[in-house]
């Protein structure tokens, strides 16, 4: 066997492994270290004979290691060791040892950026090296802030139950990030969010997965071949992926017939209605002011307000959205350049103009800004 | 995550207090090896936390550069021993919010000087654009 498929296969089990030591009772951090030291184990011996059953090969091997450290540990401090020599009895190990692991990774403890590191690198699989990459940050760095993060859930009980909102916020915040490096941290986002979704009901996680699959079907049409930024209105909409907002579509439906609407599927609705439309003019803007107002029933997001003012202006008019933007703070990201689009709008390309540099000193990324500077340059008063 | 720079400055940025104002040149050898340790001891605990990217000391001998039209060398100017503001030294960290990057500023600006009091010099912080999110409408 190439060393191509045990790969892959040792990435899909390595966090299935540690979740069933977690489970039996192994403290995280041990538990890492054996089912890594395992993981070399099977690099070394599986090309020349793959066993029958991977997993159980796995788990015997790591809990061997495990049970060898702990014994050395144990013999250090000269306490005895008989107890640690079976398994604790526990339920029985058909359970979804990922999830519970997933929510261990997504303790709320955790701050988000040490959640994200150890998700990506216990439950994704994912090596140190290229998350450090991901995120650009020396590798040292992105070790470090995994052995803490390990570290501060050392203590936490096992089977307690997790807080779903703090591992949908985490899924999130993996998505949102897109991709620097090597490692397409979307599509990782996307791969976990589906896992979880293929073990849980809450209507929340389908909503959520829905909303990444969504705005991935676009993410060719975000950029121009010089790595511009691309508005919605401007995009080629024959590039979107027609497979993916099919998928995200059907998602989204079985979420919202559950009849418990969450934020993620409110969100995920305003996309669908985008996705759905040929042209920005085609757009069902009413339907989509409706799900904002929704949106702000759910949310007191400032950010929330500012869109459902862009999709005010849509369907009553600049002036209207004008009004609206007036309401949400003024230190809200993108305010000003929502403002200068409105402005443009209404035909009053100078006050547009002047509040489009604004915009783009204001910018939080560099591709936004030059987006921003452009339109300022467009509006331009040529002699 | 956000990216941060920290910029330390020999010149220039608000009026320092008083004891920051003590050159170098008039502290004890002890003391500037003690004030060179705190600053490692910062980088090292700020690596231990998982939020050291880089960082660099620079020297304070700059040169201004232009180009001069095709063919013709760059032109150059400089040294300038009276500009207001001079970098000399920075640091990148990636950390969690606004708030940790002011208090690890303010951690590096307790460095201590003449006496091994700290002379609260001023560190600018600068937030890095980021790459633009996945969700932007």
């Amino acid at each position: 066997m190439d060393p191509g498929p045990i790969d892959g296969a040792l990435r899909d089990l390595s966090p299935q492994v540690l979740g069933i030591l977690v489970r039996r009772g192994a403290d995280f951090a041990a538990a890492e270290d054996a089912v890594q030291e395992a993981l070399v184990e099977a690099v070394r011996r599986w090309p020349a004979e793959l066993p029958t059953e991977p997993k159980g090969w796995l788990v015997t091997v790591a809990w061997r290691r495990f049970l060898d450290a702990r014994r050395s540990d144990v013999a250090r401090q000269r306490r005895e060791l008989a107890q640690v020599d079976e398994p604790p009895p526990g339920p029985t190990e058909d359970r979804d040892d990922t999830l519970l692991l997933l929510f261990m990774c997504c303790h709320p403890t955790l701050t988000p950026a040490s959640a994200v590191a150890l998700t990506l690198r216990a439950v994704g699989g994912l090596t140190t090296r290229q998350i450090a990459e991901a995120y650009l940050v020396p590798e040292a760095t992105m070790a470090q802030r995994i052995s803490r993060a390990k570290r501060s859930i050392s203590g936490v009980e096992v089977g307690t139950p997790g807080d779903l909102s703090t591992v949908l916020k985490v899924l999130y915040l993996i998505f949102n990030e897109g991709y620097t490096g090597e490692v397409d941290l979307a599509a990782e986002a996307i791969r976990l969010t589906r896992q979880l979704a293929g073990s849980s009901e809450e209507p929340e996680v389908a909503g959520l997965l829905a909303l990444m699959l969504l705005h991935h079907a676009r993410r060719a049409a975000r950029f121009a071949a010089d790595g511009t930024l691309v508005p919605l209105a401007e995009q080629d909409r024959s590039r979107w992926d027609e497979h993916a907002i099919a998928e995200g579509v059907v998602v989204l439906q079985a979420a919202l017939a559950r009849d418990r609407l969450g934020e993620y599927q409110a969100q995920a609705a305003i996309a669908a209605l985008h996705a759905d439309a040929r042209s920005t003019a085609e757009t069902d803007w009413p339907q989509v002011l409706e799900w904002y107002d929704e949106l702000a029933r759910l949310t007191d997001s400032p950010v929330v307000a500012l869109n459902r003012a862009v999709a005010v202006g849509e369907v009553d008019g600049p002036l209207a959205g004008l009004r609206a933007v007036e309401q949400v703070p003024s230190d809200v990201p993108r305010r000003t350049a929502v403002r200068a689009y409105l402005h443009e709008r209404a035909g009053d390309r100078s006050t547009a103009h002047d509040l489009y540099v604004t915009a783009a000193d204001q910018a939080t990324s560099a591709a936004e800004r030059d987006h921003l500077t452009r339109q300022a340059a467009r509006l331009h008063d040529r002699p | 995550m956000a990216k941060y720079l920290l910029l330390k400055h020999y010149r220039g940025g608000p009026e320092r207090t008083d004891y920051g104002t003590i050159p170098m040149s008039d502290w004890t050898p002890e003391e500037v090896s003690d004030h060179i340790a705190f600053m490692n001891h910062v980088a090292d605990d700020l690596r231990e936390r998982g939020e050291y990217v880089d960082g660099q000391a620079l020297s304070p001998d700059g040169t201004f550069v232009r180009y001069d039209g095709p063919g013709r060398p760059p032109v150059t100017d400089g040294p300038f021993a009276e500009t207001k503001d001079l970098i000399a030294g920075w640091m990148v960290i990636d950390v969690d919010s606004v708030e940790r990057a002011h208090e690890a500023a303010a951690y590096l600006s307790s460095a201590p000087g003449k006496g091994g009091e700290p002379i609260q010099e001023w560190i600018e912080v600068r937030p890095f654009l980021e790459e633009p999110k996945s969700v932007s409408d």
